[in-house]
């Protein structure tokens, strides 16, 4: 890249409708550095992961609560698999960010004040560009202001009143905020404060028939975070997260989605989406810690999400899916179940809830 | 090795012009804190409780770019971020505009400490702030004629192409030259100021810590979040090492910068200044950063690819430096 001077943002060019190729030169040096580090050259083709969360899905999920989220998932996926067939973008966050039954955008989770805050993270695993937001309360897609973060301000991350006010300049649709709350969050709300704690992804809404002593994670679970990743026929990664958060959290409480390297991250070895237990997820900085894993020490994406989930994370707090510039996917989680599909160009596709046989 | 170790600095990307009395105000602050450091170190205070100490001595200093003496954002107000982690464990906690808090690295201490969360931000933490009982003042006790000035600066670069001379406004702090382009975060480089404190500490346990407290990027659009309050950007601790950086907020957040630190050390066995130069030279690709960094060996390090990092180090042997330039 030329080193003239002039604002830094100037330099980069915003993305457009598709995934921006390397230069040829850069492609070359990314081969090379593969190489180095031993990652197969031989590229598998296009790969897309998405999530619906990860946290204590009972197996016993009805299922009325289980089809229209798995039919959300495959939905989303094929809309995926067509841009990329069509060599397009395929971050499709927006459509689970519209489906009220996942936590993010309409249906996510309330803060203790009864109120969504909501948050998102996108990044582009060959420049580095990111957005992120934080906070939004009106913008109906947090995804594509988290976007327009990273393509159109000098900026990484806006959060709270600065990103609504960003939204209200970028004209971006905003709606009034009860249209995300749904009746179930308001439930689940109660719930949490009667049992006077903050509840991670998975929480069932009060069910009057269930009894008290009845865990009261079984019967019903929601979902936590959305998440999507992507390799184009190109090699190009791509990553995108989105969330409403943790149930009965505290107002202003910021999670592992909108921070680069612990939800989200995409380089030019992998591209990554974590869900679960924010904190553990911060901590952990699970995104960065995969790429680092493949980057440093040589290991496969499979091996270093795993050693990540398995590892670096406590039981039942996490849970990722991620893409590799090969064309591989991965899906580990230590949770009792992930909202997870995928599909490969090779044909493969998945979508799940509980561990594979 | 062992021993303790500590280091702490004041912002990379420093204005080759700087007058030298402020040079040296710069770097009697540095010392002052690096004794506050080592005194609490040899009465044994625990790493995050050094770091603490230290970067809550930063802010209150209207010097650099943190608590009193923030960088403005454009509509001239102050929004304040930090973050801390505790190598033990990697605890951590984490807070973003902050606009009333005296001292915004004891509400991050909070968070890590009293909340089920790791980072709160704006109202949400003000909120917080109030139920802790920690000090509060107006957003004006944060703002200096300084900054105002520089603010003002700031606002006519950014609408002035990148070679139009800058007329001085009789500011005697810093003068303009256009001779040397330099520039940070798309600012020149004598009305940047350069972001944030922090303090890295490793006890006589072998306990690492860091810190890293700042007002952020001048004339910022309000709601900005930059790399300081980022767990892995900003600031890492682990039990291998301590992490804080400096330097162009969106950088450091794209090159997860204190995170990679220690992941090179972990994983690719690299000692600490080695890991520390692997970073800035590789992890930086065109941006303007520096960190400083210690190990739970009682080493302390430090990297920076701009024009001068504010700085200060010292270890139980009885090392101590002081420095600005390269």
């Amino acid at each position: 890249m030329d080193k003239r001077v002039g604002p830094s943002w100037l330099r980069f060019q915003p993305l457009r409708g598709s995934l921006p190729l390397l230069p040829v030169n850069a492609q070359i040096e990314r081969e090379a550095q593969r190489e180095r580090h031993g990652v197969t050259q031989r590229r598998m083709g296009w790969a897309i992961a998405l999530h619906g969360g990860a946290g204590e899905i009972p197996p016993t999920l009805p299922p009325e609560r289980r089809q229209p989220r798995e039919a959300a998932l495959r939905h989303c996926l094929e809309i995926g698999i067509s841009a990329l067939k069509a060599d397009q973008h395929p971050l499709d966050v927006r459509e689970l960010e519209n489906n009220p039954n996942f936590n993010a955008g309409r249906g996510s989770v309330l803060t203790s004040n009864g109120t969504v805050e909501m948050e998102a993270c996108i990044m582009d695993g060959n420049t580095k560009k990111c957005g992120a937001v934080s906070g939004l309360t009106t913008v109906v897609n947090a995804i594509s202001l988290a976007r327009l973060v990273m393509e159109k301000t000098p900026h990484i991350y806006l959060g709270f009143d600065g990103a609504e006010a960003f939204a209200r300049e970028q004209g971006v649709e905003t709606i009034e905020t009860s249209h995300f709350i749904t009746l179930e969050n308001v439930d689940r709300l109660k719930q949490a404060k009667e049992a006077n704690r903050v509840q991670i992804d998975y929480t069932p809404p009060f069910q009057k028939e269930v009894k008290e002593e009845t865990d009261i994670r079984g019967g019903d679970s929601q979902i936590g975070t959305v998440g999507c990743v992507a390799v184009d026929c190109h090699g190009n990664l791509a990553t995108a997260t989105s969330t409403g958060g943790l149930v009965n959290k505290m107002v202003g409480r910021i999670g592992d989605t909108p921070i680069i390297g612990a939800g989200t991250y995409a380089n030019s070895f992998c591209a990554v989406s974590a869900t679960g237990k924010g904190e553990s997820i911060i901590r952990a900085t699970v995104a960065r810690d995969v790429a680092a894993l493949m980057e440093y020490k040589g290991l496969s994406l499979k091996d270093a999400a795993a050693y990540t989930i398995e590892e670096c994370t406590p039981r039942g707090t996490a849970g990722l899916i991620a893409v590799s510039a090969t064309g591989e996917v991965t899906m580990p989680f230590n949770t009792t179940g992930m909202f997870r599909a995928c599909a490969t160009e090779d044909g493969h596709t998945e979508v799940a809830i509980w561990p594979s046989a | 090795m062992g021993g303790w170790a500590i280091a702490v600095h004041g912002g990379a990307g420093v204005d080759p012009n700087l007058p030298p009395e402020r040079q040296d105000q710069a770097k009697q602050l540095l010392t002052r804190c690096l004794n506050l450091g080592i005194s609490a170190l040899r009465s044994s205070l625990p790493a995050v409780d050094v770091v603490e100490l230290v970067v809550r001595e930063l802010e209150t200093d209207p010097f650099f770019n943190s608590g009193r003496g923030s960088a403005l954002t454009e509509k001239g107000t102050v929004e304040m971020e930090a973050s801390i982690m505790d190598g033990c464990g990697r605890r951590c906690g984490a807070v973003s505009g902050i606009t009333t808090v005296k001292n915004p690295v004891s509400l991050a201490r909070l968070v890590m400490d009293k909340s089920p969360h790791s980072y709160l931000a704006f109202s949400g933490a003000q909120e917080f702030a109030k139920q802790q009982g920690v000090e509060m003042v107006d957003n004006e006790y944060f703002i200096t004629e300084d900054n105002k000035g520089m603010l003002k600066l700031a606002k006519e670069a950014n609408t002035i192409m990148f070679d139009y001379r800058i007329p001085a406004v009789g500011l005697e702090t810093c003068s303009f030259a256009v001779e040397s382009p330099l520039q940070m975060n798309g600012l020149p480089i004598s009305v940047y100021a350069p972001e944030t404190v922090g303090c890295v500490v490793v006890d006589g346990q072998g306990r690492c810590a860091a810190a890293t407290s700042t007002g952020g990027l001048m004339n910022k659009m309000t709601g900005r979040i930059g790399d300081s309050p980022m767990i892995g950007a900003g600031t890492y601790a682990c039990n291998l090492c301590g992490i804080s950086c400096t330097g162009e907020g969106e950088a450091i957040i794209r090159g997860t910068l204190a995170r990679d630190v220690a992941a090179v050390m972990e994983y690719k066995g690299l000692g600490l200044q080695e890991a520390v130069d692997f970073v800035i030279k590789e992890r930086l690709d065109e941006g303007k950063a520096g960190l400083i960094a210690v190990s739970n060996n009682g080493e302390v390090a430090y990297g920076f690819n701009c024009v001068g990092m504010f700085r200060g180090c010292a270890t139980e042997d009885g090392f101590m430096e002081v420095g600005i330039w390269e």
